[in-house]
């Protein structure tokens, strides 16, 4: 096996069996990550991102076809692969610091090694002075940057990311995708991020791999060529625009063929 | 700028009170219920031998607890009614929450509870009398029959509410999956389960009230009965109170323990 491999994912396939109905999420998805790569997973609504993120996790399993990380067949979610989900995930009981320092504690850690570790990571979030806080007093923003540092805390090889912005407006969405970038600079490790926001997928990951709909394939895999590190003046670079016109022109071609087929579906009925 | 009107506000939906606000409003209800209780006793528009005047009842308050010692009979019953609910919620806590967390455990008692919580309780206690007698035990059983197949489902439904996401986080974090009972799903479904054992408090004092009016010498349901055979309406009348109050201090106590114990909520 190759020490230089992230995450290798041949042939995977998912179905979902719902009382009668069979649901196609991912088909014959074969992808191979790079350790310490970035990869953004881009696609619309439904097509099986959080499925194929759930199955690197650990968290479900592929019908067919097999999963490994770093050379390590994935049997369950493990300290080696941190996650940040889709919805707001904090423990409600547990202050800012003690959501941090959840994972922590699971690690043979003396004492003052945990609380220094947490303090670091209070600190890399911008969390400071937010500490003795529960979660429902925190912003949006905030909740996520703790889940965030949750999840990078115990150091694992990898972060699965599920659309971590997405319930954030523009503004700090934008400050929140160079705050991630200046993080994996700074401690560089295998990300996969799902987005449905093709801005965000190009301005962050090293790959955009945009998958199909109904079942969920890899429709291309776009290798962005841009210099690191990045700022926000990147998304006005020509050739930044000439990925998101591509990338654009993809998903919009998807939306078509769905549409069409809605539409042939409609007239047969 | 147009002057805030404070009355409009207040029914602006889903707005709160301030606590003083709040204060005013439930005295001065209290207030009202009393005025026209006093006005239609004393103006002779009820029968004053079936409904007695606030002044009666309040004589008569003081004449159960300084004459008739009515204290050890409000003891008794509140005795019985913590002993019947405690033993419920010991035995309602564990059973629901792997109730609500493993689902074998839901199949073997979800359809033996559902039955049992239809059976109305009432009908139970001329054969508690027959199997137990008429000592503490029968009064206490007819409480834990009454409340705890509610409890364990009610505390079943609050522990299925816990995100599901939150397991999955503590997994990724390095949690087992026998650890998520007490670091997961313990603490996140506490608090509606304090709720719900405020609830079925509530209910023990219905059930252990009939328990004594049926088969018992002493406690508030048995001075109740007795007051009922001596046409003494304003013992009764006291009856009734007490239970109320007991019941909002209770009621307090419990808002206070869910302040204490979830601070984030
Ligand atoms: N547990 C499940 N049971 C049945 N069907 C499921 C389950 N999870 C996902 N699916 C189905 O699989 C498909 C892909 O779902 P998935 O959540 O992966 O989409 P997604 O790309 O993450 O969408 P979104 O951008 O809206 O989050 C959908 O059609 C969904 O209905
Ligand atoms: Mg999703």
């Amino acid at each position: 096996m190759n020490k230089e491999m992230g995450f290798h994912i041949e042939n995977v396939s998912k179905q979902f069996r719902n009382k009668k109905l069979v649901v196609q999420a991912l088909e014959n998805i074969t992808l191979d990550i790079c350790d310490g790569e970035f990869v953004a997973l881009l696609g619309a609504s439904g097509c099986g991102k959080s499925t194929l993120l759930r199955l690197l996790c650990g968290l479900d399993f592929p019908t067919e076809g097999s999963i490994s990380a770093k050379g390590v067949p994935v049997t369950g979610p493990g300290f080696d692969r941190g996650m940040v989900f889709q919805t707001y995930t904090l423990f409600p009981w547990l202050t800012v610091e003690k959501n941090i320092r959840y994972g922590l504690k699971k690690k043979k850690l003396s004492k003052p090694e945990i609380a220094e570790l947490t303090q670091k990571y209070v600190k890399t979030m911008g969390l400071e002075g937010f500490e003795k806080q529960y979660s429902n007093e925190l912003s949006g923003g905030m909740k996520q940057r703790v889940a965030i540092a949750r999840a990078l805390a115990t150091n694992p090889d990898s972060l699965l990311l599920d659309e971590p912005f997405g319930a954030l407006d523009a503004h700090t969405r934008l400050s929140m995708q160079e705050f991630l970038l200046d993080i994996w600079t700074a401690n560089p490790k295998t990300v996969v991020m799902v987005t449905h926001d093709v801005e965000e997928a190009i301005f962050m990951a090293d790959r955009v791999v945009v998958l199909s709909s109904r079942p969920g394939k890899i429709k291309e895999i776009i290798e962005i060529d841009l210099p690191r590190p990045r700022d926000r003046k990147m998304k006005i670079d020509p050739r930044f625009i000439a990925y998101k016109r591509h990338a654009t022109d993809l998903i919009y071609d998807e939306f078509l063929k769905e549409n069409e087929e809605f539409a042939s579906a409609a007239g047969n009925g | 700028m147009a002057k805030r009107n404070a009355f409009k506000d207040a029914f602006i939906p889903q707005t709160t009170l301030t606590k003083r606000t709040y204060l005013i409003v439930s005295v001065i209800t209290f207030g009202l219920i009393l005025a026209v209780w006093q006005l239609m006793t004393t103006m002779g528009m009820v029968d004053s031998l079936f409904m007695p005047t606030p002044k009666d009842t309040v004589e008569a308050g003081i004449r159960l607890f300084t004459e008739h010692e009515f204290l050890s009979d409000v003891k008794i019953t509140v005795y019985r009614v913590l002993m019947g609910f405690l033993i419920s919620v010991a035995v309602a806590l564990p059973l629901g929450i792997l109730m609500g967390t493993y689902a074998p455990f839901e199949a073997v008692i979800e359809p033996v509870m559902s039955f049992t919580r239809y059976l109305p309780v009432t009908a139970f206690i001329p054969l508690f009398i027959l199997w137990i007698g008429i000592d503490e035990s029968e009064k206490i059983a007819v409480i834990i029959f009454g409340s705890l197949p509610q409890l364990i489902l009610m505390v079943a439904v609050d522990t299925k509410k816990v995100q599901h996401e939150l397991t999955e986080v503590a997994y990724t974090l390095g949690t087992s999956k026998i650890a998520v009972l007490w670091k997961v799903i313990f603490p996140g479904a506490m608090p509606s389960i304090i709720d719900s054992l405020r609830m079925v408090l509530g209910w023990a004092w219905t059930y252990v009230t009939v328990a004594e009016m049926i088969g018992a010498s002493e406690g508030i349901g048995y001075m109740i009965i007795q007051s009922q055979r001596m046409i003494n309406v304003a013992n009764i009348f006291v009856g009734i109170l007490t239970i109320g109050f007991i019941g909002l201090i209770f009621d307090y106590l419990f808002k206070g323990l869910s302040r204490l114990l979830f601070p984030w909520k």
